[in-house]
């Protein structure tokens, strides 16, 4: 079968004063429509590396990103981005936030058209009701719902998140993970999310892609996660299953990256 | 089971309480807590006391300044009027500020307006040059190493030095004036366009990366908008500086404003009227700062 989005042999070097740095080496990642991915990993591993070159934000040293049979090159709309820290711009309402997005990706629609999409992608992550407010004016969890809400209302091919739920607090985050979990079931995004939250990554994904540490970070395992959906976090406590994932990847992350002299 | 929680719950759990919202700032949130009658009565009791030492203290630095004028002028400076007559010639002055008798006599009001038209129009021409050449400073690394040195040179130096050179290129005093606040206005303005430019987040401009916003769009959605308060900011400046410098060059180079009005009434030798324009022009340059802070605070989104 042929992937929808598809890594192959992926690496990049940057350049720094002190020679050149290989942050990336040979991933390779098949990737199907309606996938959840999760990229784990321990900080500074590159995990958000391969992230931007999905984006085109950055672009790769060695390899090829393809989406639909298509190289990707350079940023844009059909690989939306929900970036860590919201990226909302603060001079924007909220309304007009998405609304940038979706004047961009449909042009050619009519105005009236465009403004009920960004209203009914706002009511997707339940912000309809501070449409009016400035970014300045919502909580962290609500800023990161409307960025969620402006890369959803792209309609991009892909969706990447890059630790959308880091800078959160746990409740929101449960709620943000939930919110996120329900609107994947309802559209069939396909997701490529960054984490470094191991419950997350479990509860949320179709697939877990285990990274090495960097230098030269690559694709150490890749974890299937066969949890029947919709999935329920306090359900999932009392499975068996879900402690198993749970402590694969533990155990890769802690037992053999953490150490990597030891394991080897 | 999930989708009759979180619409509601997920909701409320993100509402302001617990975040840093700025829309919530803490002051009330603590005031809550001590909540009983008297305590309450306390913050406001302590508000009038603020309230008066605000308006209390600087009248007695007036009162003292006045103080020391009278003082200066019983012992070592006999040739000060006192305040009283100070006092009567700015009343007599300020009843009618917009008379004219011909060219070379017209009422206090119109030798501000000139002034300040003056400086309107150097600072106006300043931000048409100074604002576009920061944004290209800001956004290229040549054009800032291009004109670092040049403006790194020129800014420290006093706006006056460039009147002789404006006298000789326009052969007019007016221009000449407005040569040198455009010269004034344009150091700030440039340096903090091209600073704004350069503080803009990497977030945004990835923003405008995966919208693939193109070079005008860019400019009119991400760039201006994120540059304004330092462009403001620069505006700001630059006119608090400009009002300075206007009264100097006036004073050289003659015509209908305030600064040659000053140097008119000291070859008269009339001194209160020194002193009344020193209080004008401290208003304002107050009321300038004013406006452009009203501006300032309208347009920086981080504020609100």
């Amino acid at each position: 079968m042929k992937a929808y989005l598809d890594l192959e042999a992926i690496g990049i070097v940057f350049p720094t004063a002190r020679g050149p740095f290989r942050a990336l080496q040979d991933i390779n990642l098949k990737v199907n429509q309606g996938e959840f991915i999760s990229l784990i990993g321990h900080s500074g591993c590159g995990k958000s590396t391969v992230l931007n070159i999905v984006a085109g934000l950055l672009d790769a040293t060695e390899g090829l990103c393809l989406l639909k049979d298509k190289e990707v090159k350079g940023p844009g709309p059909d690989r939306a981005v929900v970036f860590q820290n919201h990226s909302l711009l603060p001079w924007l309402t909220v309304y007009q936030n998405v609304r940038l997005g979706v004047d961009k990706v449909m042009a050619d629609k009519p105005k009236t058209e465009r403004h009920d999409w960004v209203l009914h992608n706002l009511k997707l992550v339940h912000m309809e009701h501070a449409a009016e407010k400035r970014p300045g004016e919502i909580s962290g969890g609500m800023k990161q719902r409307v960025g969620i809400a402006r890369a959803l209302a792209m309609q991009p091919d892909v969706l990447l998140m890059d630790e959308p739920f880091g800078a959160l607090d746990a409740l929101t985050r449960a709620h943000l993970q939930d919110s996120v979990m329900e609107i994947q079931a309802e559209l069939g995004n396909t997701v490529l999310m960054i984490t470094h939250d191991v419950d997350e990554a479990v509860l949320l994904s179709d697939r877990i892609v285990m990274m090495t540490n960097g230098p030269a970070a690559t694709i150490g395992e890749i974890l299937a996660v066969d949890l029947p959906r919709p999935r329920d976090r306090l359900q999932l406590a009392h499975e068996p299953r879900y402690h198993a994932l749970r402590s694969q990847v533990l155990e890769f992350l802690y037992n053999r990256q953490m150490r990597p002299k030891e394991a080897a | 089971m999930h989708a009759q929680i979180i619409p509601i719950d997920g909701v409320v759990r993100d509402a302001p309480p617990a975040s840093p919202a700025p829309a919530a700032p803490a002051g009330p949130a603590v005031a809550h807590e001590p909540a009983p009658a008297a305590p309450k009565r306390q913050p406001n009791r302590e508000r009038n006391r603020r309230v008066a030492l605000t308006l209390l203290l600087p009248m007695l630095t007036f009162l003292g300044v006045l103080a020391l004028w009278s003082g200066l002028r019983a012992t070592v400076a006999p040739e000060l009027p006192t305040p009283t007559e100070t006092w009567d010639h700015a009343r007599t002055v300020l009843a009618d500020p917009f008379y004219e008798n011909g060219p070379n006599d017209m009422g206090i009001g119109w030798q501000l307006l000139y002034s300040l038209a003056r400086v309107a129009a150097g600072f106006g021409l300043a931000a048409l040059v100074g604002i576009p050449l920061g944004f290209l400073m800001g956004r290229s690394a040549n054009m800032q190493r291009a004109f670092e040195p040049l403006i790194q040179i020129l800014r420290p130096v006093s706006p006056l030095a460039w009147l002789p050179i404006g006298l000789l290129v326009f052969k007019a005093v007016d221009p000449s004036a407005i040569f040198v606040i455009f010269i004034t206005c344009i150091w700030p303005m440039i340096l903090n366009t091209a600073a704004g430019v350069k503080a803009i987040p990497q977030d945004y401009l990835n923003v405008a990366a995966v919208l693939k916003l193109g070079r005008v769009e860019m400019m009119r959605r991400i760039l201006f908008p994120a540059t304004l308060p330092y462009v403001v900011t620069g505006m700001r400046l630059s006119l608090g500086v400009a009002w300075m410098v206007i009264v100097a060059a006036e004073m050289l180079t003659g015509g209908i404003g305030i600064g040659f009005w000053v140097w008119d009434e000291w070859n008269n030798l009339y001194v209160p009227s020194i002193i009344l324009a020193i209080v004008l022009i401290g208003g304002v340059g107050i009321a300038l700062d004013l406006i452009m802070g009203a501006i300032q605070s309208r347009l920086d989104y981080t504020k609100r």
